[in-house]
């Protein structure tokens, strides 16, 4: 065996299992959502399971997990951009360490975290009890749609702060005290400098934050009262409840051609895949 | 003025601080409340703490999500390096399509992902149970090990493993000794950060788990109609309190590190 085979056996044996693992269990599943999607129970082509989604109730949980999840990333912008930019310009510039209190709730369970929020936020909950002890009228937002955009916020903010961070940690600073030696009052060096350098980071986190508050089924279970159905309610108890598998993945299949926009979108500004890291 | 603006920040910081601990800070309340109501408080207690180490079923859902997270991480951090290795020498356009499939399961909806594979189990009459929840975490924690470790192997320079292998190293003695070392710090990442995902992990697990088997987050899921078990609050307090301490201890052991470099 020359050299030329011996790295391309080794070549062969390193790429091998990953590339068996990847077509067995990423690409033929999604493809298999296609099939399920595309098919009746007896195997007959059909486009039902996908034009299903015109159904009122159907379209109605579409169109609330659309605009539920635009208001929770429009939110988690707002409330993410000041305060990543606060982190990184502050003197402890131990990022790792920054980048850990974000991460850090993570490691409690996250539907337990949002039943706690059940706790503070119930009619007669902690919150309320405080407003009214200083009295201030108490809140009412539980089992509303307000409350699952708060679970949802709560729970993916800080797939928004930190791509921020890190674009900005690693911002040059010469590049922003030319801009303001070249006279470029504080407004303009962060509408003409900062913030268009920021881009990858905000579409990285946009991305982040979409797609999860999209499609989740648990935050809207806990905070929704069971009352409140976002489209991923609905193909959960086709699958686990109904066992309605291609009625299911037909819908599912809609909710994909809004995750592909997304992806498209975000790629178009992301090199390599880097910027997606968290860590 | 400057201080003013100063205190705005530091108020912004603690109130988003406040944001994020709050509900762990009532989780940690709730699992020393002697009722087993969340709304009340009627007493400190430590039954539930007691009670934990007698609950067969949550400390049989705790053993699950440990196993799995651990065993997947290192089943994925195996075959994501190797791959690593492999895409870094590949030509553009193979490597790629790799990198693209990659970011699939990243970038793609937990329910989406947990609903192909739930479809994969059905299609091939695999029973659900643990092994399917397994193969399911590995296949979610391979692109985090890939996205950590190719990084640092384009760091390094091909050359160093080119000359130790002239210089009579086999080409495994050469990349245990020269590549490896290099690109550890990425692997351990890569590591951390799948055992992370595997364990808060609930979307994919709910999809792909069979009756009887549970982690921690399904668990929890069921028990939400039925009214959470106390047990549950202590158990994830005991939890977050073991990595905290875990946490500090590293910060610690980097910090004293540090100055005796330095010095």
């Amino acid at each position: 065996m020359n050299k030329k085979q011996r790295r391309a056996l080794s070549q062969l044996m390193l790429s091998g299992p990953y590339t068996v693992w990847m077509a067995g269990f990423i690409v033929i599943p999604l493809f298999l959502i296609v099939y399920y999607g595309m098919t009746t129970k007896a195997g007959a082509f059909t486009w039902e399971n996908i034009t299903a989604i015109t159904s009122s109730v159907n379209l109605k949980a579409l169109w609330l997990s659309v605009e539920l999840s635009f208001i929770c990333t429009v939110i988690c912008l707002v409330l993410s951009y000041p305060l990543a930019m606060i982190l990184a310009n502050s003197k402890m510039k131990n990022s790792s360490l920054t980048a850990f209190l974000f991460i850090l709730p993570m490691w409690m369970n996250a539907l337990l975290r949002t039943l706690a929020w059940l706790t503070l936020l119930e009619n007669n909950g902690v919150i309320n009890t405080v407003l009214k002890a200083i009295g201030l009228p108490a809140i009412h937002i539980i089992n509303t749609p307000t409350a699952i955009v708060f679970g949802m916020v709560y729970n993916y903010i800080p797939f928004m702060i930190l791509p921020i961070y890190n674009v900005l940690v690693k911002l040059d600073r010469n590049v922003i005290n030319a801009a303001r030696d070249l006279g470029a009052n504080a407004v303009q060096t962060f509408l003409r400098v900062i913030l268009p350098l920021s881009v990858p980071g905000i579409i990285s986190g946009i991305t982040m934050v979409f797609v999860p508050s999209l499609t989740t089924f648990a935050i809207s279970d806990i905070l929704g009262g069971s009352k409140i159905l976002l489209l991923g309610n609905i193909i959960e108890q086709k699958f686990k409840t109904a066992n309605n598998w291609h009625a299911g993945s037909g819908l599912s299949l809609v909710l994909m051609v809004f995750i592909i926009i997304t992806m498209v979108v975000s790629s178009h500004y992301e090199k390599d895949g880097e910027s997606a890291s968290v860590w | 003025m400057v201080r003013f603006g100063k205190f705005l920040k530091g108020f912004y910081v603690a109130l988003m601080g406040i944001f994020l601990y709050a509900p762990i800070l009532t989780l940690i309340v709730l699992s020393f409340n002697a009722s087993k109501s969340r709304a009340k408080w009627s007493g400190f207690t430590f039954k539930w703490y007691a009670a934990l180490f007698e609950n067969e079923a949550i400390l049989q859902s705790l053993w699950n999500t440990i196993i799995i997270a651990l065993v997947s991480s290192l089943v994925a951090t195996l075959i994501g390096t190797m791959a690593s290795i492999a895409m870094n020498r590949m030509k553009k356009l193979p490597r790629q399509v790799m990198m693209g499939i990659t970011n699939i399961p990243m970038l793609n909806a937990d329910i989406v992902t947990g609903i192909s594979l739930m479809l994969l189990f059905i299609m091939t009459d695999f029973a659900p149970g643990f092994t399917s929840v397994l193969l399911a975490h590995i296949t979610f924690n391979i692109p985090y090990v890939i996205l950590s470790v190719l990084p640092k192997l384009k760091q390094t320079d091909r050359n160093v493993f080119e000359a130790a292998q002239d210089l009579g190293a086999t080409p495994i003695s050469a990349f245990m000794k020269v590549v490896l070392p290099d690109i550890f710090p990425g692997i351990l990442s890569g590591f951390l950060l799948a055992f992370t995902m595997s364990l808060d992990d609930f979307v994919i697990t709910h999809f792909t788990k069979g009756a009887g088997v549970d982690t921690i987050s399904t668990k929890v899921y069921t028990e939400l109609r039925k009214g959470i078990k106390p047990e549950m609050y202590a158990l994830s307090t005991l939890m977050f309190a073991a990595v905290l301490i875990l946490l500090v201890l590293i910060n610690r052991r980097r910090a004293t590190h540090e100055q005796t470099v330095n010095h």
